[in-house]
């Protein structure tokens, strides 16, 4: 399994600058440097002196991907791809455009963000996985149904509905918890207790009937005959035997997002004024700090891979005749 | 049968279960307060107003600092020499830190001194002689903490010194000392320094006798240096413009005749920096730690930034080492009936603590003020409906729901103006032409923005007849104020010409019923902006419509905000919208951007229009340095005639600010120009608290309702269940 770790890292290499090649360009073609400058100095009274300075002081001012004026390596080397992307591979991610050190602002926004995003996984897993049994145990029937039908009407609402409902009735009708804000430590709870909700309840939709197929496909084999024949009792039957046999496909979609729930969430963050580090991403997209761009791409490529990585290690976990080679 | 039983059996529990899911907020809160405050409850009945931000600020560097949201901090930390006095109209000078008002005094290109009535062509030099209050003391700050020796404690860091350091909260010893005009002096020339940036060099490098080449002496001696720091003891390097004349006294010279530096004077840019602060933030490791003079200020003033998290929330608190400053005892006529004056005389600031919390929606802010929980909020489009309401007669009153929570409404026109401008080097639209003029001037009549302001601002501006917003020495009012170009006087007021009129002058442009009479196609014109928002396509829509009543085709130029300011950098840019917002209350702060050395094709300025006339430009350099007075009247108003008759914009509106106020709000008149308004602000914790309360009461019963329809919607499923667990296999006949 070392080998194939090590052989997977490896890979991970050349994704990583095409990554972050793509995310440059993209970047690039949107904005020039002296745009970055422009936005950085302010609209009133900016100078073109003033923009030269900026993009000489913030490592601006050298040519985007070739120089041509360079000799040597340095053609490649003495450019603001390769000046910003090679200390990411040692995750030094720098300063901001704005003058902060990024790491630190990482270090300080991903606990917000865990905080939303690890107990709604964790809660919203518990939540779909009983309820698509209950409706695999139940199935043809109305309460199958109406339970799918259900699934449906849920997927079919947007997520920024739940938010605005939400807060609209927890908090400003029954006012039962803050509308938005956040308070570290012990008082987080009263911050993360409505995001955690909706986030588990606006994801019961489409995790349910996803969960139902699988445990549906599982609930038909020989095993669970023959488990029945003997007279397993049937809530033993679906939680002992056909969860075990249904994580591959279930590890699949949950062990790739574990590393990307640093990442927190856009939106939810942004509505409830959660410090994480979705809403840290949004803001740097919004004021073009493209320091904070790459080094969020970056963390956001670097920790999918982790996960499928993840994935791959779980399968040998659950399933013993899966072997990594 | 059994099934019920079992589900009574195992639903005992149940209640408890309820109960403690309802009264968990409770317990964990311990405390009286409401459940969904925001704020620790510790804070309850505390003297503390509340806000938010929507953007974390930059910079709160003082020579960097320029944008609205930093001087919302910055104004309340820094102390500049000048303040704009919190109650009289029109917007009045005062002194803030200085003894008295400085009077500038004229010099020739010898260094004589003139009389002060002296010619502007004589006068080389002004020279503001400025004397600062005795002992007036820094905040408490780390930088000026020594040891018994008198040695700084906190000025030659080395890496393990910082190891347990991540804000700046965590150095233990503080220390503080009096305010020297040496401090004042440091910063203006901190102003060149070629790292800072600073927004203002470009223009008072203009001004300031020595500025520019002191900047070049600067890049040179950084350029000597062999470290990585930016940092020089400015007091080595002389500046001809600013100098130290004694512990409490310092000299300012200007180039010229400039009366509007004293506005400038009044702004942060011309705070005092202690060196202490140079030296301790400059030090290495403290930038890696976010600990910079961007993100912690130091100054004099009533406030001091105590949590710098931009990131989630900004906490100002009292200055302990605040002189106190009385409240004005004057204002203007009202102000007295309005209450402003209650709290004449009394010492200032009133509020202990101001916690801005970072808010990115309209809508969780909006709501959190009705609650209670934001002190003063503005009035966004979503909002709009619900806090106001416009009568038959346009007059503006707040809705039966805000008048019964006691939210006061208080409005004020901006000095600011939203206008269309023309780019004056495009050959259709553009040049002196008597034809182009006229399609300006028809199209400026078809524009109707009195419907724009009620459309897309819900009546919140009112419609510019010139550059000058109201508040603005050279604004008139009345019959007189009138642009006769574009409007007509009536009893109700001015009066938009009818569209029949417009027509006619672009029929005697040369395009009757929108086509060029030489070519005879239609005239199409180009509007370059930036948008493609849903709110954008419905403006642009509409400006389609204003355009096609006089069968004119716009054909709109979407783009990115950097593209469009490429564009109008290069000048290709051909119809455009564009605002400006007062640096200070003077005429020469709107005029100045249509005045032709402000080009911004070829000058890089703030003339967008690229506009040019002579006649113009030679009344702006004469009325820039005239004083209030009728004779400055006279040329102004015969710059706006000569605006109006040439039209390079499309006077568009002014806009004008809706804040709304709790009835726990005290002295909360708008103030558009001063930006440290903090002290003047007083509230009634109390009051508020008891609102709070009455407001925010947990309704439990829908939350127990919905968990009951759960546990009822489970019977079916666990009555199913049982069935099936009970059912005996059958046996099948083979």
């Amino acid at each position: 399994m070392f080998a194939y770790i090590v052989r997977r890292a490896l890979y991970a290499i050349p994704i990583l600058i095409g990554v972050n090649l793509l995310t440059f360009v993209l970047f690039f073609v949107v904005n020039t440097p002296d745009d970055v400058a422009r936005m950085h100095l302010g609209m009133k009274r900016v100078t073109p002196e003033a923009i030269e300075k900026w993009k000489e002081e913030h490592g601006y001012s050298r040519p985007l991907l070739y120089n041509r004026e360079a000799s040597g390596a340095g053609k490649l080397t003495d450019t603001i791809f390769f000046a910003k992307s090679v200390r990411l591979f040692v995750f030094d991610f720098g300063s901001s455009d704005a003058g902060r050190d990024i790491g630190e602002d990482i270090s300080q926004r991903m606990w917000p963000s865990l905080a939303i995003a690890l107990p709604t996984l964790l809660i919203g897993l518990l939540v779909n996985i009983s309820f698509s049994m209950l409706l695999a145990f139940f199935r043809g029937t109305y309460l199958d149904l109406s339970g799918v039908m259900l699934c449906v009407v849920l997927m079919s609402i947007s997520g920024l509905f739940y938010i605005i409902g939400g807060q609209y009735l927890f908090s400003k009708l029954l006012h039962l918890v803050p509308v938005s804000g956040y308070e570290p430590g012990m008082q987080a709870w009263r911050f993360v207790l409505l995001p955690v909700a909706i986030g588990v309840f606006s994801g019961i939709g489409a995790s349910s009937r996803w969960y139902r197929t699988i445990f549906l496909e599982e609930i038909n084999r020989d095993y669970v005959r023959t488990a029945r024949a003997k007279g397993l009792p049937e809530v033993r039957l679906l939680f002992r035997h056909v969860l075990k046999n249904a994580m591959v496909p279930i590890l699949t979609g949950i062990v790739v997002v574990l590393p990307l729930l640093f990442m927190g969430s856009l939106i939810m963050e942004s509505f409830f004024g959660i410090p994480g580090l979705g809403s840290y991403t949004i803001e740097a997209i919004q004021t073009q700090d493209f320091a904070i761009v790459r080094a969020m791409v970056f963390l956001g490529s670097v920790l999918y891979i982790l996960g499928l990585l993840l994935t791959d290690i779980s399968y040998t976990l659950v399933d013993p005749r899966i072997r990594l080679s | 049968m059994r099934a019920p039983e079992l589900l009574f059996n195992r639903s005992i529990p149940l209640p408890r279960w309820v109960f403690f899911i309802v009264a968990l907020p409770a317990i964990t809160a311990c405390s009286d307060q409401p459940w969904n405050s925001p704020y620790p409850p510790d804070q309850a009945g505390q003297n503390i107003l509340y806000s938010s931000f929507a953007a974390r600020p930059n910079h709160l560097d003082p020579a960097r600092s320029y944008s609205s949201n930093e001087v919302v901090f910055t104004g309340q930390i820094y102390e500049p020499p000048l303040q704009y006095h919190f109650l009289k109209r029109p917007y009045q000078l005062d002194p803030l830190t200085v003894t008295q008002m400085p009077e500038a005094y004229y010099l020739d290109e010898a260094g004589q001194r003139l009389p002060d009535d002296a010619a502007v062509d004589e006068i080389a030099y002004s020279v503001y002689d400025i004397v600062i209050q005795q002992g007036i003391r820094y905040q408490p700050h780390p930088a000026f903490a020594t040891d018994g020796q008198g040695r700084y404690i906190y000025h030659a860091l080395r890496e393990q010194d910082l190891e347990a350091v991540n804000a700046l909260s965590d150095f233990s010893a503080t220390g503080s000392r009096e305010l020297i005009a040496a401090d004042y002096v440091y910063q203006v020339k901190r102003l060149a320094h070629p790292r800072l940036n600073s927004p203002i060099f470009g223009l008072m490098s203009e001004y300031i006798v020595g500025l520019k080449e002191y900047a070049a002496t600067l890049e040179q001696a950084l350029e000597k240096k062999s470290t990585d720091t930016w940092r020089l003891n400015l007091a080595d390097y002389p500046l001809a413009g600013a100098e130290v004349l004694d512990r409490y006294r310092y000299r300012i010279k200007v180039r010229g005749k400039y009366p509007q530096f004293l506005y400038w004077l009044a702004m942060p840019f011309f705070a005092p920096l202690p060196w202490e602060a140079d030296v301790f933030y400059s030090q290495p490791g403290m930038k890696e730690r976010n600990i910079t003079l961007d993100w912690y200020p130091v100054g004099t003033g009533p406030y001091m930034l105590t949590v710098n998290n931009p990131n989630r929330q900004m906490v100002l608190e009292r200055n302990p080492n605040f002189r106190g400053e009385a409240y004005p005892r004057e204002g203007e006529r009202g102000d007295e009936q309005a209450g402003f004056l209650a709290d004449a005389g009394r010492q200032m600031p009133f509020i202990d603590k101001v916690v801005y919390s970072l808010e990115k929606e309209a809508i969780p802010t909006w709501n959190k003020f009705l609650q209670g929980y934001y002190d003063v909020s503005g009035v966004s489009s979503d909002s709009f409906d619900q806090a106001i309401q416009i009568g038959s007669g346009g007059d503006i009153a707040l809705t039966p729901e805000m008048q019964k929570k006691g939210i006061h409404l208080s409005t004020a026109v901006s000095t600011s103006i939203f206008y269309m401008g023309f780019n004056m080097l495009d050959p259709v639209v553009g040049g002196d032409s008597e034809r182009a003029r006229l399609l300006r001037r028809a199209l400026s009549i078809a524009m109707d923005y009195e419907e724009y302001i009620s459309i897309f601002r819900n009546g919140r501006g009112i419609s510019a007849q010139s550059p000058l917003p109201p508040g603005i020495f050279g604004y008139v009012e009345g019959r007189e104020g009138v642009n006769p170009f574009v409007y007509d006087w009536s009893a109700q007021g001015p009066k938009r010409k009818p569209i029949e009129e417009a027509r006619k002058l672009l029929a005697r442009a040369g395009y009757p019923d929108g086509r060029d009479v030489e070519s005879g196609k239609p005239l199409v014109l180009y509007f370059d902006t930036t948008g493609g928002t849903p709110d954008s396509s419905a403006q642009q829509n509409w400006l389609r419509k204003q355009f096609a009543k006089l069968d004119i085709q716009l054909q709109i130029r979407n783009t990115d905000y950097n593209r469009f300011q490429d564009k109008m950098l290069k000048g290709t840019a051909q119809i455009f919208q564009w605002g400006w917002n007062a640096d200070y209350p003077d005429p020469e702060n709107f005029l100045f951007l249509l005045y032709g050395k402000n080009g911004k094709v070829d000058h890089n300025g703030e003339n967008a229009s690229n506009y040019r006339n002579a006649e113009y430009d030679r009344l702006f350099e004469q009325m820039k340095n005239m004083r209030n007075g009728p004779q400055r009247q006279a040329v102004i108003d015969r710059m706006v005639d000569i605006l109006r008759q040439d039209a390079p914009w499309i006077f568009g509106f002014h806009p004008k600010d809706f804040v709304l106020y709790h009835d726990w709000y005290y002295n909360a008149k708008p103030n558009l120009m001063a930006n440290n308004t903090l002290k003047y602000k007083r509230i009634d914790p109390q009051l508020r608290e008891r609102k709070r309360e009455d407001w925010n009461r947990p309704v439990v019963w829908p939350l127990v309702l919905i968990l009951l329809v759960l546990v009822v919607s489970v019977i079916p499923a666990w009555v199913g269940y049982r069935r099936h667990e009970n059912r005996r296999a059958r046996v099948m006949d083979s």
